[in-house]
Protein backbone atom coordinates (compact mmCIF):
# COMPACT_ATOMS: atom_id res chain seq x y z
CA UNK A 1 0.00 0.00 0.00
CA UNK A 2 1.34 3.10 -0.86
CA UNK A 3 2.43 5.93 2.03
CA UNK A 4 -1.18 7.71 2.81
CA UNK A 5 0.91 10.77 3.49
CA UNK A 6 3.71 12.46 1.67
CA UNK A 7 5.28 16.15 2.36
CA UNK A 8 7.25 16.99 -0.20
CA UNK A 9 9.18 20.06 -1.93
CA UNK A 10 8.72 18.65 -5.44
CA UNK A 11 5.25 18.70 -7.76
CA UNK A 12 3.63 16.24 -8.08
CA UNK A 13 1.28 14.12 -10.97
CA UNK A 14 -2.07 13.91 -10.23
CA UNK A 15 -3.05 10.89 -12.77
CA UNK A 16 0.21 8.96 -11.73
CA UNK A 17 -0.74 9.51 -7.74
CA UNK A 18 -4.10 8.45 -8.68
CA UNK A 19 -3.14 5.31 -10.09
CA UNK A 20 -1.00 4.24 -7.81
CA UNK A 21 -3.72 4.95 -5.31
CA UNK A 22 -5.98 3.19 -6.83
CA UNK A 23 -3.79 0.15 -7.53
CA UNK A 24 -5.74 -1.84 -10.46
CA UNK A 25 -8.43 -2.56 -7.34
CA UNK A 26 -11.83 -3.27 -9.08
CA UNK A 27 -13.91 -2.78 -6.32
CA UNK A 28 -13.37 0.99 -6.35
CA UNK A 29 -16.16 2.77 -8.22
CA UNK A 30 -15.42 6.28 -7.58
CA UNK A 31 -12.03 8.25 -6.92
CA UNK A 32 -12.69 11.78 -5.51
CA UNK A 33 -9.73 14.18 -5.80
CA UNK A 34 -8.92 18.01 -4.25
CA UNK A 35 -5.98 19.63 -5.91
CA UNK A 36 -5.65 23.04 -3.93
CA UNK A 37 -3.25 25.65 -6.03
CA UNK A 38 -1.21 29.02 -5.56
CA UNK A 39 -3.98 32.15 -6.40
CA UNK A 40 -2.40 35.62 -7.74
CA UNK A 41 -4.83 37.57 -5.81
CA UNK A 42 -5.10 37.06 -2.22
CA UNK A 43 -7.22 39.44 0.10
CA UNK A 44 -6.70 42.07 -2.15
CA UNK A 45 -3.34 42.21 -2.58
CA UNK A 46 -1.52 40.70 -5.75
CA UNK A 47 0.37 37.04 -4.94
CA UNK A 48 3.94 36.90 -6.28
CA UNK A 49 5.05 33.79 -4.38
CA UNK A 50 4.55 32.37 -0.85
CA UNK A 51 6.99 29.49 0.94
CA UNK A 52 4.96 27.19 2.98
CA UNK A 53 6.66 25.93 6.06
CA UNK A 54 5.53 23.35 8.58
CA UNK A 55 6.46 21.47 11.76
CA UNK A 56 8.28 18.61 10.80
CA UNK A 57 7.40 15.14 12.77
CA UNK A 58 3.92 16.80 14.25
CA UNK A 59 2.82 17.69 10.58
CA UNK A 60 3.11 14.06 9.28
CA UNK A 61 1.34 12.75 12.41
CA UNK A 62 -1.17 15.03 12.09
CA UNK A 63 -2.38 14.17 8.24
CA UNK A 64 -2.21 10.44 9.43
CA UNK A 65 -4.38 10.96 12.04
CA UNK A 66 -6.77 12.86 9.64
CA UNK A 67 -6.74 9.90 7.53
CA UNK A 68 -7.24 7.66 10.27
CA UNK A 69 -10.55 9.46 11.49
CA UNK A 70 -11.93 9.60 7.84
CA UNK A 71 -11.49 5.94 7.35
CA UNK A 72 -13.12 4.99 10.30
CA UNK A 73 -15.69 7.45 9.53
CA UNK A 74 -16.60 6.72 6.19
CA UNK A 75 -16.89 3.75 4.12
CA UNK A 76 -13.99 4.15 1.52
CA UNK A 77 -11.02 1.96 1.03
CA UNK A 78 -7.99 4.36 0.81
CA UNK A 79 -7.11 8.20 0.87
CA UNK A 80 -4.31 10.01 -0.32
CA UNK A 81 -2.43 13.22 0.78
CA UNK A 82 0.53 15.27 -0.28
CA UNK A 83 1.26 18.61 0.70
CA UNK A 84 3.99 20.97 -0.62
CA UNK A 85 6.21 23.31 0.83
CA UNK A 86 9.24 25.45 0.15
CA UNK A 87 8.42 28.12 -2.31
CA UNK A 88 5.72 28.34 -4.27
CA UNK A 89 4.45 30.48 -7.24
CA UNK A 90 0.90 30.92 -8.41
CA UNK A 91 -0.88 28.60 -10.37
CA UNK A 92 1.11 25.94 -8.37
CA UNK A 93 0.18 22.85 -7.12
CA UNK A 94 -0.22 22.72 -3.18
CA UNK A 95 -2.26 19.71 -2.16
CA UNK A 96 -3.25 16.87 -3.32
CA UNK A 97 -6.48 14.82 -1.51
CA UNK A 98 -7.61 12.02 -2.96
CA UNK A 99 -9.96 9.24 -1.78
CA UNK A 100 -11.16 5.79 -3.25
CA UNK A 101 -14.20 4.28 -1.99
CA UNK A 102 -17.28 1.79 -3.81
CA UNK A 103 -19.40 4.66 -4.41
CA UNK A 104 -19.31 8.35 -5.21
CA UNK A 105 -21.36 10.05 -1.93
CA UNK A 106 -18.53 8.36 0.82
CA UNK A 107 -15.57 9.20 -1.35
CA UNK A 108 -17.01 12.86 -1.53
CA UNK A 109 -17.74 12.94 1.81
CA UNK A 110 -14.22 11.78 2.90
CA UNK A 111 -11.83 14.08 0.77
CA UNK A 112 -14.30 17.20 2.07
CA UNK A 113 -13.31 16.06 5.32
CA UNK A 114 -9.91 15.41 5.21
CA UNK A 115 -9.24 18.75 3.62
CA UNK A 116 -11.82 20.31 5.95
CA UNK A 117 -9.75 18.89 8.64
CA UNK A 118 -6.63 19.88 6.93
CA UNK A 119 -6.92 23.31 7.05
CA UNK A 120 -7.32 24.15 10.59
CA UNK A 121 -5.15 21.06 12.12
CA UNK A 122 -1.88 20.29 10.30
CA UNK A 123 0.81 22.55 11.17
CA UNK A 124 1.49 24.85 7.90
CA UNK A 125 1.97 27.98 7.70
CA UNK A 126 1.79 30.11 4.58
CA UNK A 127 4.02 33.06 3.81
CA UNK A 128 2.82 35.31 1.21
CA UNK A 129 5.43 37.68 -0.77
CA UNK A 130 3.06 40.97 -2.37
CA UNK A 131 4.41 44.09 -3.89
CA UNK A 132 3.84 45.91 -0.37
CA UNK A 133 5.98 43.16 1.27
CA UNK A 134 5.78 39.84 3.00
CA UNK A 135 3.38 38.56 4.92
CA UNK A 136 2.05 35.82 6.91
CA UNK A 137 -1.47 34.50 5.93
CA UNK A 138 -4.44 35.14 8.67
CA UNK A 139 -6.39 32.32 9.24
CA UNK A 140 -10.02 32.24 8.06
CA UNK A 141 -13.07 31.89 10.11
CA UNK A 142 -14.57 30.13 7.39
CA UNK A 143 -12.63 27.31 7.64
CA UNK A 144 -13.01 26.88 11.29
CA UNK A 145 -16.88 26.71 10.20
CA UNK A 146 -15.98 23.69 8.16
CA UNK A 147 -14.71 21.73 10.37
CA UNK A 148 -17.91 22.89 13.14
CA UNK A 149 -20.18 21.04 9.98
CA UNK A 150 -18.43 18.07 10.92
CA UNK A 151 -18.26 17.83 14.52
CA UNK A 152 -21.90 19.14 14.74
CA UNK A 153 -22.89 15.88 12.15
CA UNK A 154 -20.89 13.97 14.99
CA UNK A 155 -23.04 14.39 17.49
CA UNK A 156 -26.01 14.37 16.05
CA UNK A 157 -24.87 10.92 14.88
CA UNK A 158 -23.74 9.61 17.99
CA UNK A 159 -27.22 10.66 19.91
CA UNK A 160 -28.69 8.94 16.87
CA UNK B 1 12.46 20.76 28.23
CA UNK B 2 12.86 22.14 24.59
CA UNK B 3 10.36 25.04 23.53
CA UNK B 4 9.75 25.31 19.65
CA UNK B 5 8.42 28.72 17.95
CA UNK B 6 7.12 28.49 14.55
CA UNK B 7 6.07 30.53 11.54
CA UNK B 8 4.90 34.24 12.82
CA UNK B 9 6.11 33.17 16.38
CA UNK B 10 9.87 32.36 15.24
CA UNK B 11 9.95 35.25 13.62
CA UNK B 12 8.68 37.65 16.26
CA UNK B 13 10.87 36.08 19.20
CA UNK B 14 14.05 35.89 16.73
CA UNK B 15 14.69 32.37 17.59
CA UNK B 16 13.29 28.64 16.33
CA UNK B 17 13.10 27.52 20.05
CA UNK B 18 15.35 27.46 23.25
CA UNK B 19 15.59 25.07 26.37
CA UNK B 20 13.65 25.64 28.80
CA UNK B 21 14.54 25.31 32.88
CA UNK B 22 12.13 23.54 35.21
CA UNK B 23 12.50 26.29 37.20
CA UNK B 24 12.32 23.79 40.15
CA UNK B 25 8.40 23.37 39.58
CA UNK B 26 7.66 19.64 40.27
CA UNK B 27 6.96 17.29 37.11
CA UNK B 28 3.63 16.76 38.59
CA UNK B 29 2.74 20.06 38.37
CA UNK B 30 3.70 21.85 35.37
CA UNK B 31 1.28 23.03 32.55
CA UNK B 32 0.79 24.37 29.57
CA UNK B 33 -0.49 27.40 31.12
CA UNK B 34 2.42 28.02 33.10
CA UNK B 35 5.04 27.81 30.44
CA UNK B 36 3.13 30.58 28.10
CA UNK B 37 2.82 32.66 31.50
CA UNK B 38 6.51 32.43 32.08
CA UNK B 39 6.92 33.29 28.65
CA UNK B 40 4.74 36.44 28.72
CA UNK B 41 6.46 37.57 31.67
CA UNK B 42 9.83 37.95 29.85
CA UNK B 43 7.53 41.33 28.46
CA UNK B 44 8.27 43.03 25.16
CA UNK B 45 7.35 40.01 22.26
CA UNK B 46 6.77 37.81 24.21
CA UNK B 47 4.58 39.32 26.07
CA UNK B 48 2.45 41.13 23.18
CA UNK B 49 2.33 37.63 20.65
CA UNK B 50 1.51 35.02 23.86
CA UNK B 51 -1.72 38.06 25.80
CA UNK B 52 -4.60 36.62 26.33
CA UNK B 53 -6.88 36.20 23.53
CA UNK B 54 -4.27 36.00 20.62
CA UNK B 55 -4.37 32.69 19.18
CA UNK B 56 -1.80 30.64 19.94
CA UNK B 57 -2.22 26.62 20.08
CA UNK B 58 0.35 25.12 21.74
CA UNK B 59 1.63 21.00 20.94
CA UNK B 60 3.39 18.92 23.36
CA UNK B 61 5.61 15.73 21.72
CA UNK B 62 3.47 16.95 18.58
CA UNK B 63 0.08 16.67 19.55
CA UNK B 64 -2.04 19.65 20.05
CA UNK B 65 -3.46 19.59 23.64
CA UNK B 66 -5.15 22.36 25.93
CA UNK B 67 -3.48 24.74 28.56
CA UNK B 68 -4.04 22.16 31.42
CA UNK B 69 -2.23 19.61 30.12
CA UNK B 70 0.82 18.32 32.03
CA UNK B 71 4.82 19.11 30.76
CA UNK B 72 7.24 17.14 31.31
CA UNK B 73 11.61 17.22 31.71
CA UNK B 74 12.12 16.16 28.23
CA UNK B 75 9.24 17.30 26.35
CA UNK B 76 8.84 19.52 23.49
CA UNK B 77 6.72 21.91 23.92
CA UNK B 78 5.49 23.79 20.33
CA UNK B 79 4.27 26.83 19.65
CA UNK B 80 1.59 27.22 16.76
CA UNK B 81 -0.24 30.07 15.17
CA UNK B 82 -3.47 29.33 13.69
CA UNK B 83 -2.43 27.09 11.01
CA UNK B 84 -3.31 28.38 7.03
CA UNK B 85 -2.35 25.20 5.03
CA UNK B 86 -3.92 23.55 2.12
Amino acid sequence: MPMAVRIQTSDFDVERELAALRDGDARVGAVVTFVGTVREVNDDARVTQMTLEHYPGMTEQALEGIVVKAKGRFDIYDALVIHRVGPLAPTDQIVLVAVTSAHRGEAFDACRFIIDYLKTEAPFWKKEETPEGARWVDARTSDDEAVARWTATESTRSKA
Amino acid sequence: MQVVYLARLREAFGTSGERLPLHGATEDTLTVADILAALASRGGVYATELAAGRAVRVAVNHALVARDARVHAGDEVALLPPVTGG
